[in-house]
């Protein structure tokens, strides 16, 4: 008996260091894999920032130069001296902050509506809801563009924010993960006499942090990037964000390749930080929409 | 995202159930219930509801300068079935849907298993792969465009290293549409990485002890444990992923910025749309393209929800 569980015990020593030297090996063979699928993705973002700092003709050459002579940082000033990326900057930035705020408020409002009171009308409110989801967004922009001409806001802010500021997916997010959140807690504070509101506002929406930042993470993101939109209904310089800038760059410079990456790199840079520090929240994000969503 | 996200909740039996009922009905129940949802619905219906109708109305109509309209009844749709750009750009979009889904798929299942696997510095890897995913597609068709640069691009550069002589990726006809098809496929393994992450962290372990009981290698498991799994996440990234090539504008609109010789052997059926709408004037046309597209979609997701009952195994 005791002979024949040490035998076990020494045939599973065994086998484990039969796999260990494998199991080495093949760790470094996933490495290169994935060391040269790295520089696959990191590469044309590298290209991208060594052009921008290139001159004209440093970034024509051929063989290619690697490292310019000296940076030439003034292509960033070249690019702002061309269109007022500032002015693309404080765009983008009101466009994605007014989208977001507006979401984050009446998502979560009529989530919890839908996930904590029951109350007639709901299924049929819900279901309206949903086929939004249905809906591909070329679907709404002809109309949405002819709302903001009559309301004379065609080449403004507001028509950046307004109609980015409601989310049937945002909504649906913020209501699956309220379901989650135990049912005893508002009895427990309607005991205590709070109201609907109080209880939202006090109870549900601390609880409710990581669906907030996740769809918090999804405006920003589809915000900061968006071009259709922005581009169908702000067409005066001076209104435009960032990813129209872009293009419109592209009709004054199509060949000066050191301005255009110059361009794209003072677009992208936000974005690239806000993910390089707030990784865990993009990621986390994610999951929660492709597992409980 | 999308109404598939609903669907496939629910047949997960995820979280769709009705909240319980409550045992003790507060006074004002109705009322808080619609003060908290009104401002949400008031506007999805101005922006999102209201305007579905009209596009569908908007279709069966033709349009003047400043703004004036009147019906033509089914001419728009008559004008789908001979239009040569449209079919082109159905052709296009659907060549360009047929290939960068599958293969971005593929790609970054593989490399979520590779990152699945115990080794150092998966995070930085995660990291790296990621960084396409939060790119604005604009700025990505711009690097991209330089990159492919016949004359002066680093592809071609590093391909007459091997003594290949490269072609002129984005300004011949015959490759332009491939090229950016590569540039999809680059562009969406960081999103779908993450989601078929997160899916292989939730097969349970003694699944694969299991069957390294039974001796099983890695290629037998892959297939028998980790594939079967993963069906639910392959199911849901591939109805979003189909979903968002359908609709691909950004890349092609700055990789072939107009007047472009190539726009018509990669113009997508959105860019027609975009075209039609707010270029020339073609509103009508424009909202028969758009309900086109609608039309598209939904018949695609409604056959791959029927499919998915074969391939799809839910725990």
């Amino acid at each position: 008996m005791i002979q024949a569980t040490t035998r076990t015990r020494h045939s599973i020593a065994a086998s484990t260091t039969r796999t260990r030297r494998p199991i080495a090996a093949s760790s470094l063979l996933i490495h290169l894999v994935l060391v040269l699928g790295a520089c696959l993705f990191v590469g044309p973002f590298l290209w991208m920032i060594l052009t921008s700092i290139k001159t004209l003709s440093e970034s024509t050459r051929v063989p290619p130069v690697i490292l310019p002579a000296v940076p030439q940082w003034h292509n960033f000033q070249d690019v702002i001296a061309t269109l007022p990326f500032i002015q693309f900057y404080v765009n983008t930035i009101v466009m994605t902050v007014g989208r977001t705020l507006g979401q984050l408020l009446f998502c979560s409002l009529a989530a919890y509506a839908f996930a904590r009171i029951e109350f007639p009308g709901r299924n049929v409110l819900f279901i309206l809801m949903l086929s939004v989801l249905m809906v591909p967004p070329q679907v709404f922009y002809l109309p949405q563009y002819l709302i903001m001409k009559d309301l004379g806001w065609l080449n403004s802010l507001q028509a950046l924010i307004v109609p980015g500021m409601f989310s049937a997916f945002g909504t649906f997010l913020l209501r699956q993960f309220f379901l989650g959140l135990p049912k005893e807690l508002d009895e427990a504070a309607r005991i205590d006499g709070a109201n609907h509101l109080q209880i939202y506002w006090r109870v549900i929406l601390p609880l409710a942090k990581p669906a907030l930042i996740a769809l918090a993470i999804f405006t920003i993101l589809w915000s900061w990037n968006d071009l259709m939109w922005p581009l169908i209904v702000n067409d005066s310089v001076n209104k435009m964000t960032l990813a129209v800038g872009l293009a419109s760059l592209q009709g004054q410079h199509s060949t000066n390749f050191t301005i255009l990456m110059a361009g794209a790199l003072l677009a992208t840079w936000p974005m690239l930080v806000m993910f390089v520090v707030f990784q865990r929240y993009f990621i986390e994000g994610i999951a929660i929409t492709g597992t409980k969503g | 995202m999308s109404t598939t996200e609903v669907k496939l909740a629910a047949k997960r039996g995820a979280k769709v159930e009705r909240p319980r009922k409550s045992h003790r009905a507060v006074g004002g129940d109705l009322f808080w219930a619609y003060l908290m949802i009104a401002p949400l619905m008031i506007g999805l219906l101005i922006f999102y509801i209201w305007p579905t109708f009209q596009t569908f109305f908007f279709s069966f109509t033709k349009w003047g300068y400043f703004g004036t309209y009147h019906l033509t009844g089914l001419s728009n749709y008559q004008l789908l079935l001979h239009d040569p750009d449209l079919g082109g750009a159905l052709i296009n979009t659907l060549i360009f849907t047929v290939l960068s889904v599958p293969a971005s798929i593929a790609l970054s299942m593989l490399v979520a298993v590779l990152l699945n696997q115990p080794i150092r510095g998966v995070g930085v890897y995660r990291t790296l792969y990621f960084l396409p995913a939060i790119t604005m597609p604009a700025a990505i068709a711009m690097v991209w465009g330089w990159l492919y640069n016949g004359d002066y691009g680093l592809i071609n550069y590093v391909l007459s290293l091997i003594g290949i002589h490269g072609p002129r990726w984005v300004s011949d006809p015959h490759i332009s549409l491939y090229s950016l098809i590569l540039v999809a496929i680059w562009g969406g393994i960081g999103y779908n990485m993450i989601l078929f992450l997160a899916g292989l962290q939730g097969i349970p372990r003694t699944y694969y002890e299991a069957v390294s009981l039974d001796g099983a290698g890695p290629i037998l498991t892959f297939f028998r444990i980790t594939l079967p799994m993963l069906s639910p996440t392959i199911f849901f990234a591939t109805v979003i992923s189909m979903i968002a090539a359908f609709q691909v504008f950004d890349l092609v609109y700055l990789m072939f910025p107009a007047p472009s010789l190539v726009i018509d052997s990669t113009q997508t059926v959105v860019y027609l749309f975009y075209k039609n709408a707010f270029l020339v004037e073609n509103k009508g046309y424009a909202a028969a393209i758009a309900v086109l597209l609608f039309m598209i979609i939904l018949g695609i997701t409604a056959i791959q929800f029927q499919l998915q009952k074969r391939w799809v195994h839910y725990v």
